[in-house]
């Protein structure tokens, strides 16, 4: 299912991402930004929002944000502005978050996203503003909520995209590359188990030809790929019975509960909304100059795009493959270091790190950078297929086992007895036996069933332990079952 | 221009304020006062100027490097509060 069209219903997504900076301390005060402390042992006056205070912006903050607004081509205001967003919580002490509103730092940009049927898709940004995090709430006690304000003032940018996705999998698509992207530059740890990357998602159905959207519901709480695409899909569902059943959609927020695999209304947050933002008057206006975009530029790496196409023409990998390989900066350089070993066959080295190595990591839950397996290990087995040491399949075995136990390739093959026959007499003394022994077979072969010689083929593999040369062993074979 | 009481009760419901139903009428008339003083700043000729963002307009944003200045001092900071518990504030129950 594409999900662009369900019974004559269109789709349409916005995405909101919150993406947390990778400063040291906080956009606004000097406490620290580390994930995990002890409540409240990383808030300091300003984040406790006590009077008299002045907020002091983190110059780190505004590169990280610049940054990003330069890897999507967008405009990148000159002078931008802090606005206060005013609601009441507990988990924001001074009863507005400090936000940008109509001057957001970075203006409007542009993301191609590769969809699964391969084509690419241009998805806009509208904006990215910077902006505080709030603090933590719990729930739990009975009569009261506890509240950790280590969270709040951390250096967020807010990415917000244009209405321009029309099914679940192209938001968790574009999703996925704005994930990609700022790890990349480095200026977000992209975990989202720990809340660093998260996202809320606009939802509204149309008729299929209709210009005019269908009324939105924004839902919150999608803290994994995953979650984005099941809570859209509910959520779309839900629109359409509801609108085929003759009923309006209401405009409101909803929460995704992932336990119950449902949204529902978030109504109370709703009647509030009325966030009267202003100018923050602690805060003068941002000006970033010519001198200071152009050294934030000179630090960009090279970007996801510009590597995949250097892997297709480098490598010669298909577009699937490079994107695969460069969705981790950290995967691609494991990559490159292992394709520098075996120069003779890029393709073979991306299979095994897309097929065998990526199959180990996930079962046991590693990323690549906690990879058992060195690039240098890594690329002596494929060096051992290469070369004609041990066939593929056998590869595969010395694979696991130096996985599990740690060894070299060439001392899994040495002690396991797993070296290629690649001797012709050898091979052919094998064959001779298996002819001499199933002379029904032969037979048969000879008066034409074709099919047979992959029973010659397998009966040989199994005498010799898997180890003939498949390549020789086919040649002797036809050879020798010649008539 | 007169505030409606439903109005004044949004307002004060958006700042978290209580009101008795005798107290409206009195928010309404001051509020409404306010209102008619930002009337007259409407008819101000603003046309060709571009707004300000902060009265300041010749100064910038300085900016501060990125560095851990605020040592932790939560016993300080939390003899201030009402009621604490492991480290955390404890507020009155906010259902969502």
């Amino acid at each position: 299912m594409s999900g662009v069209e369900q019974g004559g219903w269109e789709t349409v997504i916005g995405l909101e991402i919150h993406t947390q900076l990778a400063t040291k301390s906080k956009i606004f005060s000097g406490s620290p930004t580390a994930y995990g402390a002890e409540p409240n042992t990383q808030a300091d006056l300003v984040d406790l929002g006590y009077p008299g205070v002045l907020p002091v912006l983190n110059a780190e903050a505004v590169r990280m944000a610049v940054k990003f607004g330069l890897a999507i081509g967008a405009v990148i205001t000159r002078r931008s502005v802090f606005a206060r967003k005013n609601y009441f919580y507990p988990d924001l002490p001074k009863g507005y978050q400090i936000s940008q509103y109509e001057l957001p730092i970075v203006g409007k940009g542009v993301l191609d996203v590769m969809l699964e049927d391969g084509t690419v898709k241009s998805i806009g940004v509208t904006r990215a503003h910077l902006e505080e995090d709030a603090g933590k709430s719990q729930h739990e006690g009975v009569g009261v909520s506890a509240i950790d304000l280590n969270r709040a003032g951390t250096p967020l940018i807010e990415i917000v995209s244009e209405p321009d996705m029309r099914s679940a999998k192209e938001a968790v698509a574009y999703m996925k590359k704005i994930h990609t992207l700022v790890r990349y530059l480095g200026i977000c740890d992209g975990n989202m188990q720990e809340g660093s990357f998260r996202c809320d998602a606009n939802v509204s159905v149309r008729r299929k030809g209709a210009e005019k959207f269908g009324t939105r519901a924004e839902l919150k709480n999608l803290n994994s790929f995953r979650f984005v695409e099941r809570a859209i899909n509910i959520e779309v569902a839900r629109q359409i019975d509801i609108l085929e059943g003759g009923g309006t959609v209401v405009q409101e927020t909803r929460l995704y509960d992932a336990d119950k695999d449902e949204t529902r209304s978030m109504r109370s947050k709703e009647e509030a909304n009325d966030y009267r933002y202003f100018p923050d008057p602690d805060l003068l206006p941002v000006v970033v100059g010519e001198d200071f975009i152009d050294a934030v530029r000179a630090t960009l790496p090279e970007l996801p795009d510009a590597k995949a196409q250097r892997f297709q023409s480098q490598y010669g990998l298909s577009a699937y493959d490079a994107g695969f390989l460069i969705a981790s900066g950290e995967m691609a350089d494991y990559y490159e270091a292992v394709a520098a070993l075996v120069p003779s066959d890029a393709k073979l080295v991306a299979n095994w790190v897309m097929g065998e190595l990526s199959a180990a990591l996930n079962k046991d839950g590693l990323d690549i950078t906690q990879s058992r397996l060195s690039a240098a290990q890594f690329g002596a087995l494929l060096n051992r297929i290469v070369d004609d040491t041990v066939s593929g399949k056998l590869a595969k075995e010395v694979f696991e086992a130096m996985w599990a136990e740690g060894l070299e390739a060439d001392v899994v093959i040495e002690s396991r007895g797993l070296k290629q026959i690649t001797d012709p007499a050898a091979i052919g003394a094998v064959i001779d036996e298996i002819i001499a022994a199933n002379p029904k077979q032969l037979a048969d072969y000879r008066s034409g069933k074709d099919k047979l010689f992959g029973f010659f083929v397998g009966q040989t593999m199994k005498a010799t332990g898997g180890k003939a040369n498949p390549v020789l062993l086919n040649d002797l074979l036809k050879q020798k079952l010649a008539p | 221009m007169s505030l409606t009481p439903k109005q004044i009760e949004r307002i004060a419901h958006l700042a978290r304020l209580e009101l008795a139903a005798e107290e409206i009428p009195a928010y309404s008339d001051s509020l409404s006062r306010i209102f008619g003083l930002v009337d007259e700043l409407d008819r101000a000729q603003t046309a060709g100027i571009e707004p300000m963002a902060h009265p300041l307009e010749d100064q910038v944003q300085r900016l501060r490097a990125d560095a851990i200045t605020s040592p932790n001092a939560r016993d300080l900071y939390q003899q201030n509060a009402p009621q604490v518990d492991g480290g955390l504030y404890l507020v009155p129950k906010v259902i969502e």
